[in-house]
Protein backbone atom coordinates (compact mmCIF):
# COMPACT_ATOMS: atom_id res chain seq x y z
CA UNK A 1 0.00 0.00 0.00
CA UNK A 2 1.22 3.44 -0.96
CA UNK A 3 2.59 5.02 2.51
CA UNK A 4 1.58 9.04 2.86
CA UNK A 5 3.19 10.74 6.14
CA UNK A 6 1.03 10.26 8.94
CA UNK A 7 -0.22 14.13 9.96
CA UNK A 8 0.99 16.05 12.83
CA UNK A 9 -1.38 18.64 13.49
CA UNK A 10 -4.83 18.42 11.34
CA UNK A 11 -7.69 16.72 9.95
CA UNK A 12 -8.12 13.27 8.53
CA UNK A 13 -11.31 12.66 6.50
CA UNK A 14 -12.31 9.30 6.42
CA UNK A 15 -14.52 6.92 4.51
CA UNK A 16 -14.58 8.81 1.73
CA UNK A 17 -16.59 6.99 -0.96
CA UNK A 18 -13.78 5.56 -3.50
CA UNK A 19 -13.83 8.59 -6.10
CA UNK A 20 -15.39 11.26 -4.35
CA UNK A 21 -12.21 12.74 -2.74
CA UNK A 22 -11.70 15.34 -5.48
CA UNK A 23 -15.37 16.41 -5.17
CA UNK A 24 -14.64 17.28 -1.25
CA UNK A 25 -11.78 18.72 -2.01
CA UNK A 26 -13.86 21.09 -3.94
CA UNK A 27 -16.50 21.56 -1.52
CA UNK A 28 -13.87 22.49 0.92
CA UNK A 29 -12.24 24.73 -1.20
CA UNK A 30 -8.92 23.02 -0.05
CA UNK A 31 -7.99 24.22 -3.79
CA UNK A 32 -7.79 27.86 -2.28
CA UNK A 33 -5.84 27.17 1.42
CA UNK A 34 -2.09 27.05 1.68
CA UNK A 35 -1.83 24.03 3.31
CA UNK A 36 -0.22 20.43 2.84
CA UNK A 37 -2.61 18.23 1.62
CA UNK A 38 -2.66 14.34 0.67
CA UNK A 39 -5.53 13.15 -1.36
CA UNK A 40 -5.31 9.31 -1.07
CA UNK A 41 -7.52 7.46 -3.74
CA UNK A 42 -8.85 3.89 -3.67
CA UNK A 43 -7.39 2.60 -0.07
CA UNK A 44 -7.99 -0.61 1.26
CA UNK A 45 -10.84 -0.59 3.54
CA UNK A 46 -12.43 -3.39 5.49
CA UNK A 47 -15.84 -1.38 5.85
CA UNK A 48 -15.91 -0.15 2.46
CA UNK A 49 -14.19 -2.36 0.34
CA UNK A 50 -11.77 0.42 -1.01
CA UNK A 51 -12.25 4.34 -0.02
CA UNK A 52 -10.50 7.60 -0.62
CA UNK A 53 -8.78 9.59 2.13
CA UNK A 54 -8.18 13.34 2.53
CA UNK A 55 -5.68 14.29 4.91
CA UNK A 56 -5.21 18.22 5.50
CA UNK A 57 -2.30 19.91 7.28
CA UNK A 58 -2.74 22.53 9.63
CA UNK A 59 -5.71 24.10 8.84
CA UNK A 60 -8.76 22.79 11.09
CA UNK A 61 -10.56 25.89 10.79
CA UNK A 62 -12.89 25.23 7.79
CA UNK A 63 -16.73 24.55 7.11
CA UNK A 64 -17.05 20.91 7.56
CA UNK A 65 -21.15 20.79 7.87
CA UNK A 66 -21.12 20.83 3.87
CA UNK A 67 -19.57 17.01 4.46
CA UNK A 68 -23.25 15.78 6.46
CA UNK A 69 -24.47 17.12 3.09
CA UNK A 70 -22.44 15.31 0.33
CA UNK A 71 -21.76 12.00 2.58
CA UNK A 72 -22.89 11.63 6.56
CA UNK A 73 -21.19 8.69 6.84
CA UNK A 74 -17.84 10.54 6.14
CA UNK A 75 -15.59 10.28 9.57
CA UNK A 76 -13.48 13.15 10.63
CA UNK A 77 -10.39 12.64 13.25
CA UNK A 78 -8.82 15.95 14.34
CA UNK A 79 -4.85 15.28 15.11
CA UNK A 80 -2.50 17.07 17.47
CA UNK A 81 0.77 15.57 18.09
CA UNK A 82 0.37 12.65 15.73
CA UNK A 83 -2.92 11.22 17.96
CA UNK A 84 -6.23 11.52 17.52
CA UNK A 85 -7.98 13.96 19.98
CA UNK A 86 -11.44 14.34 18.64
CA UNK A 87 -13.57 12.78 16.14
CA UNK A 88 -16.14 14.80 14.51
CA UNK A 89 -19.60 12.94 13.88
CA UNK A 90 -21.52 14.71 10.48
CA UNK A 91 -25.10 15.44 10.57
CA UNK A 92 -27.17 16.68 8.23
CA UNK A 93 -26.75 20.22 7.64
CA UNK A 94 -29.74 22.44 8.35
CA UNK A 95 -29.01 24.21 4.95
CA UNK A 96 -26.00 24.74 2.37
CA UNK A 97 -24.98 27.63 -0.03
CA UNK A 98 -23.44 27.34 -3.16
CA UNK A 99 -22.49 23.82 -3.23
CA UNK A 100 -25.03 22.60 -5.37
CA UNK A 101 -27.10 24.64 -7.92
CA UNK A 102 -31.09 24.03 -8.62
CA UNK A 103 -31.96 22.32 -11.38
CA UNK A 104 -35.50 23.33 -11.66
CA UNK A 105 -35.62 25.20 -15.03
CA UNK A 106 -38.36 27.20 -13.53
CA UNK A 107 -36.46 28.70 -10.90
CA UNK A 108 -35.13 32.21 -10.56
CA UNK A 109 -31.60 30.72 -9.85
CA UNK A 110 -31.76 29.56 -13.51
CA UNK A 111 -31.33 33.09 -14.89
CA UNK A 112 -29.80 35.20 -12.42
CA UNK A 113 -26.47 33.65 -11.75
CA UNK A 114 -25.13 35.72 -8.67
CA UNK A 115 -28.04 34.69 -6.40
CA UNK A 116 -26.54 32.38 -3.85
CA UNK A 117 -27.84 28.79 -4.61
CA UNK A 118 -29.48 27.51 -0.95
CA UNK A 119 -31.45 24.54 -0.30
CA UNK A 120 -32.91 23.90 3.51
CA UNK A 121 -33.43 20.52 4.72
CA UNK A 122 -37.05 19.72 4.36
CA UNK A 123 -37.16 15.80 5.68
CA UNK A 124 -34.66 14.19 8.08
CA UNK A 125 -35.53 11.09 7.83
CA UNK A 126 -35.64 10.95 4.05
CA UNK A 127 -32.54 13.27 3.17
CA UNK A 128 -35.05 15.60 1.73
CA UNK A 129 -33.41 19.11 0.91
CA UNK A 130 -35.60 21.89 -0.85
CA UNK A 131 -34.51 24.87 -3.12
CA UNK A 132 -35.52 28.02 -0.97
CA UNK A 133 -36.73 29.68 -3.91
CA UNK A 134 -38.90 27.17 -6.01
CA UNK A 135 -38.79 24.34 -3.56
CA UNK A 136 -37.67 21.98 -5.81
CA UNK A 137 -36.13 18.82 -3.59
CA UNK A 138 -32.40 18.44 -4.66
CA UNK A 139 -31.81 15.04 -6.24
CA UNK A 140 -28.04 13.64 -5.82
CA UNK A 141 -26.76 11.75 -8.89
CA UNK B 1 -46.68 41.88 14.15
CA UNK B 2 -47.05 42.29 10.23
CA UNK B 3 -45.85 45.47 9.51
CA UNK B 4 -43.40 45.64 7.84
CA UNK B 5 -43.12 41.56 6.57
CA UNK B 6 -43.19 40.15 3.26
CA UNK B 7 -45.40 37.75 2.08
CA UNK B 8 -44.17 35.15 -0.26
CA UNK B 9 -46.06 32.07 0.71
CA UNK B 10 -49.22 30.96 2.67
CA UNK B 11 -47.29 29.45 5.28
CA UNK B 12 -45.29 32.72 5.60
CA UNK B 13 -48.73 33.25 8.07
CA UNK B 14 -49.65 31.51 10.71
CA UNK B 15 -52.82 30.76 11.51
CA UNK B 16 -53.53 33.84 13.87
CA UNK B 17 -52.05 36.17 11.85
CA UNK B 18 -54.24 34.68 8.84
CA UNK B 19 -57.39 35.14 10.71
CA UNK B 20 -56.44 38.80 11.79
CA UNK B 21 -56.22 39.62 7.84
CA UNK B 22 -59.35 37.80 7.16
CA UNK B 23 -61.28 39.66 10.57
CA UNK B 24 -59.96 42.97 9.18
CA UNK B 25 -61.02 41.97 5.36
CA UNK B 26 -64.38 40.81 7.17
CA UNK B 27 -64.50 44.62 8.66
CA UNK B 28 -63.67 46.31 5.11
CA UNK B 29 -66.62 44.46 4.04
CA UNK B 30 -69.10 45.94 6.47
CA UNK B 31 -68.07 49.40 6.60
CA UNK B 32 -65.75 50.34 3.45
CA UNK B 33 -66.21 53.93 4.07
CA UNK B 34 -64.07 53.47 6.85
CA UNK B 35 -61.46 52.69 5.24
CA UNK B 36 -61.28 54.97 1.94
CA UNK B 37 -58.52 57.00 3.25
CA UNK B 38 -56.52 54.85 5.70
CA UNK B 39 -53.28 54.27 2.81
CA UNK B 40 -53.20 58.42 2.03
CA UNK B 41 -49.67 59.14 1.25
CA UNK B 42 -48.67 55.17 0.59
CA UNK B 43 -47.66 54.26 -2.37
CA UNK B 44 -48.35 50.70 -3.86
CA UNK B 45 -46.02 49.66 -6.86
CA UNK B 46 -47.04 46.59 -8.87
CA UNK B 47 -44.04 44.86 -10.92
CA UNK B 48 -45.70 42.44 -13.09
CA UNK B 49 -43.19 40.36 -15.33
CA UNK B 50 -45.86 38.66 -16.78
CA UNK B 51 -48.98 39.81 -17.82
CA UNK B 52 -52.09 39.69 -15.26
CA UNK B 53 -54.30 41.84 -15.85
CA UNK B 54 -56.98 40.52 -13.36
CA UNK B 55 -54.13 40.03 -10.09
CA UNK B 56 -52.87 43.43 -11.21
CA UNK B 57 -56.08 45.15 -11.20
CA UNK B 58 -57.23 43.43 -7.76
CA UNK B 59 -54.24 44.70 -6.19
CA UNK B 60 -54.71 48.53 -7.33
CA UNK B 61 -58.24 48.56 -7.02
CA UNK B 62 -57.22 47.80 -3.38
CA UNK B 63 -54.95 50.70 -2.97
CA UNK B 64 -57.04 53.23 -4.60
CA UNK B 65 -60.16 51.90 -2.09
CA UNK B 66 -57.70 52.50 0.65
CA UNK B 67 -57.24 56.07 -0.60
CA UNK B 68 -53.35 55.20 -1.21
CA UNK B 69 -51.31 55.27 -4.91
CA UNK B 70 -49.96 53.20 -7.42
CA UNK B 71 -47.50 52.56 -9.85
CA UNK B 72 -45.67 49.68 -11.31
CA UNK B 73 -45.07 47.68 -14.84
CA UNK B 74 -47.11 44.84 -16.37
CA UNK B 75 -44.41 43.29 -18.90
CA UNK B 76 -41.30 42.87 -18.66
CA UNK B 77 -40.74 44.08 -21.60
CA UNK B 78 -41.65 47.52 -20.37
CA UNK B 79 -39.64 47.18 -17.48
CA UNK B 80 -35.52 47.09 -16.92
CA UNK B 81 -35.77 43.76 -16.85
CA UNK B 82 -35.19 43.73 -20.69
CA UNK B 83 -31.89 45.41 -20.12
CA UNK B 84 -30.80 42.66 -17.94
CA UNK B 85 -31.70 44.25 -14.80
CA UNK B 86 -31.38 41.37 -11.47
CA UNK B 87 -34.84 41.16 -9.86
CA UNK B 88 -32.75 42.21 -6.66
CA UNK B 89 -31.86 45.78 -8.17
CA UNK B 90 -34.97 46.34 -9.66
CA UNK B 91 -36.73 46.07 -6.05
CA UNK B 92 -33.75 48.06 -4.72
CA UNK B 93 -34.60 50.81 -7.00
CA UNK B 94 -38.31 50.81 -6.44
CA UNK B 95 -38.24 50.79 -2.90
CA UNK B 96 -36.63 54.47 -3.30
CA UNK B 97 -40.17 55.40 -4.89
CA UNK B 98 -42.63 52.85 -3.04
CA UNK B 99 -44.03 51.63 0.26
CA UNK B 100 -44.67 48.36 -0.64
CA UNK B 101 -44.85 45.97 -3.65
CA UNK B 102 -46.39 43.56 -5.77
CA UNK B 103 -44.42 41.28 -7.72
CA UNK B 104 -45.74 38.42 -10.20
CA UNK B 105 -43.00 36.73 -12.29
CA UNK B 106 -42.29 34.02 -14.12
CA UNK B 107 -39.27 32.52 -12.66
CA UNK B 108 -40.62 30.48 -9.24
CA UNK B 109 -39.05 32.03 -6.05
CA UNK B 110 -38.27 35.30 -8.12
CA UNK B 111 -40.52 37.68 -5.25
CA UNK B 112 -38.34 35.82 -2.20
CA UNK B 113 -34.79 36.95 -4.02
CA UNK B 114 -36.92 40.33 -3.48
CA UNK B 115 -38.28 39.95 -0.48
CA UNK B 116 -34.36 39.02 0.72
CA UNK B 117 -32.90 42.09 -0.93
CA UNK B 118 -35.31 44.86 0.59
CA UNK B 119 -36.70 46.41 3.91
CA UNK B 120 -39.81 47.48 2.17
CA UNK B 121 -42.87 44.31 1.87
CA UNK B 122 -43.20 42.46 -1.24
CA UNK B 123 -46.39 40.67 -1.74
CA UNK B 124 -45.92 37.58 -4.00
CA UNK B 125 -48.37 37.81 -6.68
CA UNK B 126 -47.62 34.98 -8.19
CA UNK B 127 -44.56 32.99 -9.59
CA UNK B 128 -44.28 30.62 -11.88
CA UNK B 129 -46.34 27.49 -11.47
CA UNK B 130 -44.97 27.74 -7.98
CA UNK B 131 -46.85 30.42 -5.73
CA UNK B 132 -49.78 32.56 -4.94
CA UNK B 133 -50.96 33.55 -1.60
CA UNK B 134 -53.34 36.52 -1.77
CA UNK B 135 -55.37 34.10 -3.98
CA UNK B 136 -55.37 31.66 -1.20
CA UNK B 137 -56.17 34.72 1.17
CA UNK B 138 -59.17 34.94 -1.33
CA UNK B 139 -59.65 31.60 -1.34
CA UNK B 140 -60.05 31.49 2.57
CA UNK B 141 -61.64 34.58 3.22
CA UNK B 142 -64.54 33.92 -0.13
CA UNK B 143 -65.05 29.95 1.43
CA UNK B 144 -65.40 31.68 5.57
CA UNK B 145 -67.81 34.16 4.71
CA UNK B 146 -69.67 32.03 2.19
CA UNK B 147 -69.68 28.85 4.98
CA UNK B 148 -69.13 30.26 7.57
CA UNK B 149 -66.57 28.48 8.99
CA UNK B 150 -62.93 27.00 8.23
CA UNK B 151 -63.07 24.02 9.21
CA UNK B 152 -64.90 20.84 9.42
CA UNK B 153 -65.60 19.75 5.09
CA UNK B 154 -64.89 17.95 2.25
CA UNK B 155 -63.09 20.48 -0.80
CA UNK B 156 -62.57 18.73 -3.95
CA UNK B 157 -59.45 20.53 -6.07
CA UNK B 158 -60.42 19.94 -9.89
CA UNK B 159 -58.18 20.32 -13.11
CA UNK B 160 -54.52 21.06 -13.54
CA UNK B 161 -53.18 20.14 -9.71
CA UNK B 162 -49.93 19.70 -11.33
CA UNK B 163 -49.01 23.71 -12.65
CA UNK B 164 -52.09 25.00 -10.89
CA UNK B 165 -50.09 27.36 -8.14
CA UNK B 166 -53.55 28.55 -6.66
CA UNK B 167 -54.35 25.31 -5.71
CA UNK B 168 -50.79 24.34 -4.14
CA UNK B 169 -51.08 27.60 -1.76
CA UNK B 170 -54.68 26.41 -1.18
CA UNK B 171 -53.63 23.45 0.30
CA UNK B 172 -51.17 24.51 2.20
CA UNK B 173 -53.02 26.96 4.11
CA UNK B 174 -55.86 24.86 4.38
CA UNK B 175 -53.74 22.03 5.84
CA UNK B 176 -53.73 23.73 9.01
CA UNK B 177 -57.15 23.86 9.58
CA UNK B 178 -59.27 21.39 11.43
CA UNK B 179 -60.69 18.66 10.15
CA UNK B 180 -60.71 19.73 6.43
CA UNK B 181 -60.52 16.53 3.79
CA UNK B 182 -59.09 16.82 0.12
CA UNK B 183 -60.17 15.11 -2.80
CA UNK B 184 -57.30 15.76 -5.81
CA UNK B 185 -59.39 15.30 -9.12
CA UNK B 186 -57.10 15.47 -11.72
CA UNK B 187 -55.72 13.16 -15.15
CA UNK B 188 -52.50 10.58 -13.67
CA UNK B 189 -50.50 13.82 -15.62
CA UNK B 190 -51.44 16.67 -13.87
CA UNK B 191 -51.46 15.47 -10.34
CA UNK B 192 -49.92 17.76 -7.69
CA UNK B 193 -46.60 17.38 -7.30
CA UNK B 194 -45.17 14.91 -4.64
CA UNK B 195 -44.06 17.63 -2.16
CA UNK B 196 -47.51 18.68 -1.82
CA UNK B 197 -48.41 15.33 -1.33
CA UNK B 198 -45.59 13.89 0.67
CA UNK B 199 -44.60 16.46 3.12
CA UNK B 200 -48.06 18.32 3.55
CA UNK B 201 -51.02 15.82 3.18
CA UNK B 202 -49.17 12.26 4.32
CA UNK B 203 -46.54 14.36 7.29
CA UNK B 204 -49.53 16.41 8.86
CA UNK B 205 -52.23 12.84 8.41
CA UNK B 206 -54.34 14.81 6.57
CA UNK B 207 -57.41 12.31 4.99
CA UNK B 208 -57.37 12.78 1.22
CA UNK B 209 -57.93 10.74 -1.90
CA UNK B 210 -56.62 11.00 -5.46
CA UNK B 211 -59.52 10.15 -8.61
CA UNK B 212 -59.71 10.69 -11.86
CA UNK B 213 -63.44 11.47 -12.44
CA UNK B 214 -65.05 14.53 -11.06
CA UNK B 215 -68.43 12.48 -11.54
CA UNK B 216 -67.80 10.00 -9.08
CA UNK B 217 -66.87 12.59 -5.97
CA UNK B 218 -69.32 14.93 -6.64
CA UNK B 219 -71.98 14.42 -4.47
CA UNK B 220 -69.00 14.41 -0.72
CA UNK B 221 -68.17 18.02 -1.70
CA UNK B 222 -68.84 21.24 0.47
CA UNK B 223 -66.61 22.85 -1.99
CA UNK B 224 -65.46 22.71 -5.45
CA UNK B 225 -62.42 24.35 -6.34
CA UNK B 226 -62.23 24.45 -10.33
CA UNK B 227 -59.01 25.54 -11.97
CA UNK B 228 -57.98 26.05 -15.34
CA UNK B 229 -55.83 24.05 -17.75
CA UNK B 230 -53.19 26.82 -18.39
CA UNK B 231 -51.27 26.34 -21.71
CA UNK B 232 -48.43 28.31 -20.84
CA UNK B 233 -48.02 25.66 -18.26
CA UNK B 234 -47.17 23.47 -21.07
CA UNK B 235 -43.31 22.21 -22.65
CA UNK B 236 -45.59 20.58 -25.63
CA UNK B 237 -48.37 21.56 -27.39
CA UNK B 238 -50.13 17.99 -28.17
CA UNK B 239 -50.15 17.12 -24.37
CA UNK B 240 -52.35 20.74 -23.78
CA UNK B 241 -54.44 19.99 -26.75
CA UNK B 242 -55.31 16.24 -25.26
CA UNK B 243 -55.88 17.24 -21.54
CA UNK B 244 -57.33 20.45 -21.65
CA UNK B 245 -61.23 20.01 -21.68
CA UNK B 246 -60.80 16.62 -19.59
CA UNK B 247 -62.71 18.42 -17.00
CA UNK B 248 -65.60 20.71 -17.83
CA UNK B 249 -68.05 21.44 -15.03
CA UNK B 250 -71.90 21.43 -16.06
CA UNK B 251 -75.44 21.46 -15.19
CA UNK B 252 -74.97 17.94 -15.76
CA UNK B 253 -72.19 16.86 -13.46
CA UNK B 254 -73.77 19.69 -11.37
CA UNK B 255 -76.98 17.48 -10.68
CA UNK B 256 -75.35 15.42 -7.87
CA UNK B 257 -73.65 18.28 -5.99
CA UNK B 258 -75.03 19.42 -2.88
CA UNK B 259 -77.21 22.24 -2.63
CA UNK B 260 -75.17 23.98 -0.36
CA UNK B 261 -71.85 23.31 -2.44
CA UNK B 262 -70.27 26.56 -3.28
CA UNK B 263 -68.33 26.73 -6.57
CA UNK B 264 -64.90 28.28 -6.76
CA UNK B 265 -62.41 29.67 -9.50
CA UNK B 266 -59.33 31.56 -9.67
CA UNK B 267 -60.08 32.96 -12.86
CA UNK B 268 -60.21 33.49 -15.71
CA UNK B 269 -61.82 30.40 -16.75
CA UNK B 270 -62.14 28.86 -20.50
CA UNK B 271 -64.11 26.66 -20.86
CA UNK B 272 -63.96 24.57 -17.65
CA UNK B 273 -67.16 25.93 -16.11
CA UNK B 274 -69.75 25.82 -18.66
CA UNK B 275 -71.61 29.33 -18.75
CA UNK B 276 -75.16 27.77 -17.93
CA UNK B 277 -73.43 26.95 -14.80
CA UNK B 278 -72.77 30.90 -13.84
CA UNK B 279 -76.72 31.40 -13.26
CA UNK B 280 -76.81 28.76 -10.53
CA UNK B 281 -76.69 29.80 -6.77
CA UNK B 282 -73.88 27.46 -5.96
CA UNK B 283 -71.69 29.33 -8.37
CA UNK B 284 -69.52 31.75 -6.58
CA UNK B 285 -66.53 32.48 -8.36
CA UNK B 286 -67.44 35.91 -9.17
CA UNK B 287 -68.45 36.99 -5.38
CA UNK B 288 -65.06 35.27 -5.09
CA UNK B 289 -63.14 38.04 -7.19
CA UNK B 290 -64.97 40.55 -4.80
CA UNK B 291 -63.65 38.95 -1.70
CA UNK B 292 -60.15 38.97 -3.36
CA UNK B 293 -60.15 42.54 -3.49
CA UNK B 294 -61.47 43.13 0.24
CA UNK B 295 -58.58 40.79 0.99
CA UNK B 296 -56.01 42.62 -0.65
CA UNK B 297 -57.00 45.44 1.04
CA UNK B 298 -56.58 44.24 4.65
CA UNK B 299 -53.01 42.78 3.17
CA UNK B 300 -51.68 46.12 2.42
CA UNK B 301 -52.71 47.62 5.93
CA UNK B 302 -51.44 45.10 7.77
CA UNK B 303 -48.30 44.83 5.91
CA UNK B 304 -47.95 48.67 5.84
CA UNK B 305 -49.05 49.20 9.66
CA UNK B 306 -51.50 51.10 8.92
CA UNK B 307 -55.01 51.28 10.67
CA UNK B 308 -58.74 52.78 10.73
Amino acid sequence: MLNIDSVEKGLVIDHIEAGKAMEIYKYLNLDKMDCSVAIIKNAKSKKMGKKDIIKVEDNINMDLKVLGFIDPTITINVIDNCSIIKKINLELPDEVENVVNCKNPRCITSIEQEITHKFKLTDKNNKVYRCVYCDTAYEQN
Amino acid sequence: MLKGRSLIEPMDLSIEELDEILDLADEIIKNPADYSEVCKGKILATLFYEPSTRTRLSFESAMLRLGGGIMGFSSAESSSAAKGESVADTIRTISCYADIAAMRHPKEGAPKVASLSTDMPVINAGDGGHQHPTQTLTDLLTIKSLKGRLKNFTIGLCGDLKFGRTVHSLIKALSRYENIRFILISPDELRVPEYIREEILVKNNIEFKEVERLESVMEELDVLYMTRVQKERFFNEADYVRLKDSYILNMEKLEKAKSDMIILHPLPRVNEISVEVDKDERACYFKQTKYGVYVRMALLMKLLGVEK
